[in-house]
């Protein structure tokens, strides 16, 4: 069997995801952050935010609906069971802050094959209400057995 | 910051995730696969048992480069990963790393996150500015 290619350089549409206190709170805590901005408005306001303040890899929270559709594509017509999250990269731009309204665009940015192995590239970009880029994510997923 | 030179290592960053980490994570990222909650159907695919989210080791990761600048979140500008090894909760994590490169006030620094001898994610580079 063989990848398919088609994809490569498809994009799909955009989402949207409206960046919230709480949930900020909320990934902060799990990964262990204590930073107050965070957690407290003013606080946040105090290093130079507009609101309480999302840490970097949340990235990931608001780009992540952005990759779903993209994943599951029948054009990209990844085996699911066998894949493995391989690499990841972010650049950050604009911080995101709560109230925040992000829009991320995802492209297939590459699908090859290599020992038996599929290797499929996502490009997402996120950006801020007032059009500032929030973060750029590179995804790369390995199918095995392809 | 500004005494950061190439090879100096970066603090190390210990962390032992709980039994229901992987849950709390899902909830927070939105991640709900359930080879990272659910037990049987790990096992079902071939896993020994639950793995924790990657995203949540370069979560960690992430954690450690921010802290070199202080904990602020705006001074990590880029952060590369492989993953390279499935995560078990209940284990120590380390996260170590040093640094690559300093170039005016930008420090690369070279992390590594393991689990004893098992590597879960290497050659993660991170590029920060105070």
């Amino acid at each position: 069997m063989t990848v398919k290619t088609e994809a490569i350089g498809k994009e799909w549409p955009a989402t949207t995801y409206e960046v919230g206190r709480e949930k900020i709170r909320e990934y902060a805590t799990v990964v262990g952050l204590d930073n107050p901005v965070y957690f407290d408005r003013e606080a946040a306001k105090a290093a130079g935010y507009r609101d309480v303040v999302a840490p970097p890899m949340f990235a990931v929270v608001y780009s992540s609906p952005a990759v779903g559709p993209a994943m599951f594509d029948p054009d990209v017509g990844m085996n699911f069971a066998a894949m493995v999250h391989g690499g990841q990269e972010f650049e950050w731009g604009e911080p995101a802050c709560s109230g925040d309204e992000i829009t991320t665009t995802a492209k297939c940015l590459d699908i090859s094959e290599k020992d038996g192995k599929g290797f499929y590239i996502f490009e997402t970009n996120a950006v801020n209400q007032n059009g500032d880029q929030v973060a750029k994510g590179t995804w790369t997923l390995i199918v095995r057995g392809v | 910051m500004a005494d950061l030179n190439v090879g100096d290592a970066i603090p190390e960053l210990r962390v032992t995730p709980d039994k229901y980490l992987p849950h709390r994570y899902a909830g927070a990222s939105g991640d709900f696969n359930p080879i990272h909650i659910d037990p049987e159907f790990a096992k079902m695919v071939g896993l020994p048992n639950t793995i924790l989210h990657g995203l949540y080791m370069m979560g960690l990761v992430a954690r450690s480069a921010t802290d070199v600048a202080g904990g602020d979140p705006k001074a990590l500008k880029r952060l590369s990963v492989q993953f390279r090894g499935m995560g078990a909760p209940e284990t120590e994590i380390v996260v170590s790393g040093t640094v690559k490169s300093v170039d005016g006030d930008t420090v690369v620094v070279d992390t590594v996150a393991a689990q004893g001898d098992n590597q879960t994610i290497r050659n993660a580079e991170a590029e920060i500015q105070p």
